[in-house]
């Protein structure tokens, strides 16, 4: 089978559509399924938009984490260079003097720096990508604290007036109790995550560079033969994920408008997750960036199933999150294990 | 030949480690005999505080490196698993109760029931990899979420609290005893597997299903049972580890307790050279790789590093010895050792 590269290309592909398609189904199925046995909350357009504004930052970052995977590779330095991205930022404006932009250029800085020595060592020095990605978090983790070390607010006028903008969503408002028209709205950081998802997109299923992800994860060996620079191609995944990292960070920054070393914990296991569950698989050359787009909605939709439930204790939300990417896992794997032997 | 080699990895970090703290402060390797806080003899100093301390690291890394071995991938449950674990302990001790003097059961009943729940977990995430296929990584994953969620939920959010004195044995010392328990434990897992490496076929199986797992099925193999049964034993470690986590605060806090555990056993088996994509495995190697590890920490704590900078650090030194061990950078090195050579011989 390894060396039919172009049928083996081609199935990848459609599986990749198989299980975006899985995915999809299941997130409408599940907020169908809130509306209606929880009613109105999930009826407001603003319940939505809500789960964009909180998680803006978690699909920049899924997004590269989704490249990283479909080349083979994992990043899990991500929610470190999150947290010491909007850490950064903070210290720069309230501290240092930094305006907005220079804020912006800070934030990129540090993202694209970490995924230039983590894409060199793990492309180029051929060190496995889990163990040189687990240095970048604690290297990121570290080092937040090191640049300051407790949680603040930013005072920042121009930032608060950055953070304060909402783009008001036409015709999606609702009237309230007291009879005013209250205007669904969202974050700027919603462009900007909607931005990267959409080019992101474009570029993996219609650029020569998108398609040569797929082809390195999917068969390194045949990527080689035909001529693409399996090296370049794997280091390149990890400069555009450590940089897609800077961009979430300055969201995220925007967002909750403060530094914190404990900022955006766990949020390199969220974006894998979000990423399974969008159908990219870990072995790499099967995934699609909607897919996790919508990975991360699921997830946060099934987070907010099960607060509004009244099951507020803090442990059913992992416990149900843990559930549903269980049934997903085996879910795909149940799939893809029939469609292997209907090929047979 | 790899696998012989492999150990001088974390052995010549040791050294270099062992040097740094000889020039900066020979005080380090001092060992004192005092009284501890019950009265009782015991030895204490730098190099005992890694041997106690880096002793949960070093039994993670036996299951670990099994784990890696087999299945090619890491566990990344183990330490929302050791939550597991030692809340099960916790409620068969204390019943239902916040705070005991009185153990509600011998410690040994708590220790089994926690290893079976533990290695029922191990035989979950081993399911997940072995029948249905799913990534190690992203199989535990689904654990590594719920799993401290689980804790909680076993002794309804609840923070028991010991105040026996014999249950403190495990994390400390046994009077009479100078040496840390947790160490004597670790060296009795360690002399287990030695055995169970020596005397059965589980190490030559395990390294078969890793390096190739197809041709190993073709040999009257089954790969699926070796995982499963590499995932249980993973299991077994984390039970021992929470016992020993437990027994030190002689209570539990659920988002606390071995916190980042995974990343360091992980590491562990990384920095002895084994491969993180399965096959040949050097367990000593592995071991080695936990104590320096924890050989790092302290010296970091030593030059009074801040507990939450820590990392930084420590990523610093583990990207030197990753770099300077990959094969790519080696092979570099002897070429460059050999253009200069030639160069000396000139000279002379």
């Amino acid at each position: 089978m390894k060396n039919k590269t172009s049928q083996n290309k081609f199935k990848n592909l459609s599986d990749t559509s198989l299980l975006l398609t899985i995915t999809i189904i299941v997130f409408f199925v599940m907020y169908i399924g809130a509306i209606i046995f929880q009613g109105s909350g999930f009826l407001k357009a603003q319940t939505f938009f809500d789960i964009l504004n909180d998680q803006a930052a978690l699909i920049i970052v899924a997004c590269g984490m989704s490249l990283v995977m479909i080349t083979g590779g994992i990043d899990i330095s991500v929610g470190g260079v999150v947290a010491l991205v909007s850490m950064s930022c903070a210290v720069g404006l309230d501290y240092k003097g930094m305006n907005i932009f220079q804020a912006i250029l800070l934030a990129l800085g540090i993202g694209l720096a970490f995924g230039l020595v983590q894409g060199f060592l793990v492309a180029y020095l051929e060190i496995q990508p889990f163990i040189v990605t687990l240095a970048g978090m604690f290297f990121a983790r570290g080092m937040t604290t090191i640049v300051h070390t407790d949680p603040f607010n930013v005072a920042n006028e121009s930032l608060v007036k950055l953070k304060d903008t909402r783009i008001h969503v036409p015709f999606m408002g609702y009237v309230n109790k007291v009879g005013n028209y209250v205007p669904a709205y969202i974050e700027i950081g919603v462009i900007v995550a909607l931005l990267v998802v959409a080019i992101t997109f474009v570029a993996l299923r219609w650029t020569k560079v998108g398609r040569h992800f797929y082809a390195v994860g999917g068969n390194r060996q045949s990527a080689i033969m035909l001529g693409i620079n399996a090296k370049r191609t794997v280091f390149l995944s990890h400069i555009i994920c450590g940089l897609f990292a800077g961009v979430a960070g300055f969201v995220y920054f925007l967002h909750v408008g403060s530094g914190s070393p404990s900022h955006a914990a766990g949020m390199e296991m969220d974006a894998i997750a979000s990423s399974i569950i969008g159908g990219t698989m870990l072995t790499g050359g099967v995934g699609n960036v909607i897919g996790s787009f919508f990975g991360v909605l699921s997830l946060n939709t099934i987070k907010k199933i099960v607060s509004s439930a009244g099951l507020g204790d803090a442990w059913w939300t992992g416990i149900t999150t843990a559930a549903m990417l269980c049934l997903f896992l085996v879910v795909q794997s149940v799939v893809m294990a029939r469609k292997r032997n209907a090929e047979q | 030949m790899q696998n012989k080699k492999q150990i001088f990895i974390p052995l010549a970090a040791l050294i270099v480690l062992a040097l740094f703290n000889l020039i900066m402060d020979p005080s380090f390797f001092k060992i004192t005999m005092g009284l501890n806080s019950e009265g009782y003899q015991v030895l204490s100093g730098p190099l005992i505080t890694i041997l106690d301390s880096g002793s949960e690291l070093a039994i993670l890394a036996i299951g670990m490196t099994l784990v890696t071995a087999a299945s090619g991938g890491q566990d990344i449950s183990v330490g929302a698993a050791v939550a597991i674990a030692g809340s099960v302990m916790l409620r068969v001790l204390c019943g239902t109760e916040a705070s005991v003097s009185e153990l509600k059961a011998p410690v040994i009943v708590a220790f089994l029931i926690a290893c079976v729940v533990a290695m029922l977990f191990g035989a979950f995430n081993g399911i997940l990899v072995a029948y249905f296929r799913i990534q190690p990584m992203i199989a535990t994953l689904i654990l590594f979420t719920a799993g401290r969620s689980i804790a909680a939920w076993i002794n309804n959010n609840r923070l028991p609290n010991i105040s026996n004195q014999a249950f403190t044995y495990y994390g400390g010392f046994i009077p009479g005893i100078p040496i840390p328990t947790p160490f004597i434990i670790a060296v009795a897992c360690m002399i287990v597997i030695a055995l169970v490496m020596k005397f059965t076929t589980l190490g030559l199986y395990t390294q078969s299903v890793g390096i190739n797992e197809h041709s190993s099925k073709l040999n009257g193999l089954n790969p699926a049972v070796i995982k499963l049964i590499s995932f249980v034993i993973l299991g077994l470690c984390v039970a021992v580890v929470a016992l020993i986590k437990v027994s030190r605060v002689s209570s539990i806090n659920y988002s606390v307790i071995a916190k980042d555990i995974e990343m360091d056993a992980i590491l562990a088996v990384a920095l002895g050279g084994n491969a993180l994509s399965g096959g040949k495995f050097n367990m000593a190697a592995s071991i080695l790789g936990a104590y320096v590890i924890q050989f790092l920490t302290t010296t970091l704590y030593k030059f009074k590093v801040r507990s939450d900078a820590l990392p930084a650090y420590k990523a610093v030194v583990v990207i030197l010895l990753v770099v300077l061990s990959a094969p790519i950078v080696r092979k570099k090195l002897s070429e460059l050792a050999k253009k200069l050579k030639p160069a000396k011989k000139e000279v002379a």
